[in-house]
């Protein structure tokens, strides 16, 4: 109740004073960080995406700014060029379980993991998987059609295509993953050979 | 400069011993056991190795350093000079004297500095242990300070209108999504009953689950060996957030520290802590 006023308290300052509230703010948080590594203050200053999604989940409207930004998102959604969506499972199985890259301690020389157990499950035979995401445990019965093929890399490239402020990070719009790193997971994910796809008990009939 | 009593010893074994036993007794049958590191816990009993770096921490309070060769016993921690018991559960806090809301560790670094003479640019340098080391004396002195607080409520001062802001800023910038991954605390921390990999996440915008990560917090890490404050864990958090360093007693530090201790208020102090 306490929380939810001040919430509200905080929605009504924001309203009255948008332009004070974030010079205030985006001051306030460079002076607090310094460059380490790769990870440079450059990087605390928002883009329309971040600066709209920067709200308690409740108050993150469906509004018409919403909508504006959900289509610039889709439409700056690169494909494949070859056309060819999948790659190798095993590799983007290494790439799903790697938490490295982009943090101010690691190596930039070194490939970037997608880190995708630290909030789904996948693999039925990696029991430290995350919960922040859903189960994507058989994800492959989904099929392979071109329309499931583009969904899941719009949904890796940049999950605020179809879900604005996702907690998700935008894998191929921010770089983290290469395109064929790409490839590899929705091969992991896709694939029927793939260990995500493998059961002991028999097909999911979740889907 | 820690002692290695002979006690000791036999503790720092049992922690050594018991991930190892405790994983095939326990971890294996019961990964989806929410409780299971509750229970690794209650094992534990009252046999945290943190209690050294408390006496190590209360040793420093009142050793005679710096060119003014003073102790810190003198210091005001916000309820009168030299007071300790239950001066860590009100914190953040604003200070008159410096006309800013301090968290624990920056009063004690500006005690360090009025009181016996120390550099601050010295005092800061390292203000956290790296892997491996035995533990800085500001690391002991916020491990004593909030075991002097252990069992008293967490009851943030909010009065002075700086105090307000901090809290007003904290909120804004747990909610502050930036960097390359879009990270901000809340991404992590604004839903219950979630976990990365198997680490589970606290909900700090619920006030059960604030007051019992903020109250735990200084903790031993066993994965470290360590015992690490709550300015540790806000830098470390940042981190892998992507973002940059955060800076030792800066606004955002503080801030959070602030949103945090506000909304965990009413709750226990629990510190020190015995975590992964």
């Amino acid at each position: 109740m306490k929380a939810t006023l001040r919430r509200m308290g905080l929605v009504v300052w924001i309203v009255v004073a948008p332009v004070a509230m974030s010079e205030d703010l985006a001051s306030l948080i460079a002076a607090s960080f310094s460059d380490k590594g790769q990870a440079t203050l450059q990087r605390l200053e928002q883009d329309p995406v971040q600066q709209h999604c920067s709200r308690p989940r409740d108050q993150t409207a469906n509004d018409e700014i919403a909508i504006t930004l959900r289509q610039q998102r889709l439409d700056a959604v690169v494909f494949p060029e070859d056309g060819d969506f999948l790659g190798d499972w095993q590799r983007g199985a290494a790439v799903a379980a790697s938490g490295r890259g982009l943090q101010s301690n690691d190596d930039p020389s070194i490939a970037n993991g997608g880190n995708c157990y630290a909030c789904h499950q996948l693999a039925p035979t990696e029991v430290a998987y995350g919960t922040l995401g859903p189960s994507l445990t058989q994800y492959g019965l989904r099929g392979q059609s071109d329309a499931m093929l583009r969904y899941t890399w719009t949904k890796l490239w940049d999950t605020h295509a179809f879900n604005l402020c996702s907690h998700m990070p935008r894998f191929g719009a921010q770089k983290i993953l290469t395109e064929q790193q790409l490839k590899d997971v929705m091969a992991f994910l896709l694939d029927p050979n793939s260990s995500v796809n493998q059961s002991t008990e028999g097909p999911s009939s979740s889907y | 400069m820690r002692r290695q009593s002979d006690n000791a010893i036999t503790l720092y074994h049992l922690v050594m011993m018991m991930p190892r036993w405790c994983l095939l007794l326990m971890v294996v049958p019961a990964w989806a056991d929410e409780g299971i590191f509750d229970q690794y816990r209650d094992l534990m009993g009252d046999d945290n190795p943190a209690i050294f770096v408390i006496e190590e921490g209360e040793e420093f309070w009142a050793q005679v350093q710096g060119p003014s060769a003073a102790t810190l016993e003198a210091c005001d921690l916000g309820l009168g000079a030299g007071i300790t018991r239950g001066a860590y559960a009100q914190f953040p806090r604003y200070f008159a004297d410096t006309d800013r809301v301090m968290d624990i560790e920056t009063r004690l670094i500006h005690c360090m500095e009025t009181l016996q003479g120390r550099d601050r640019t010295v005092t800061t340098a390292k203000p956290y242990s790296l892997r491996g080391d035995f533990g800085t004396e500001l690391e002991a002195l916020v491990t004593w300070l909030a075991a002097e607080s252990e069992g008293v409520v967490i009851a943030p001062e909010q009065a002075h209108p700086k105090e307000r802001a901090m809290y007003a800023m904290g909120e804004e910038i747990f909610f502050y999504r930036a960097g390359p991954h879009d990270f901000s605390c809340a991404t992590c921390h604004e839903q219950s009953n979630k976990r990365i990999r198997l680490q589970q996440l606290p909900n700090l915008t619920e006030h059960t689950e604030v007051a019992e990560a903020y109250g735990s917090w200084p903790a031993y890490r066993m994965s470290q060996g360590l015992v690490r404050t709550m300015g540790w864990r806000l830098q470390d958090c940042f981190r892998q957030q992507r973002w940059p360093r955060l800076i030792f007693g800066s606004e955002v530090s503080i801030a959070l520290q602030t949103y945090m201790a506000v909304n965990a208020a009413g709750g226990v102090m629990t510190a020190p802590g015995l975590k992964r």
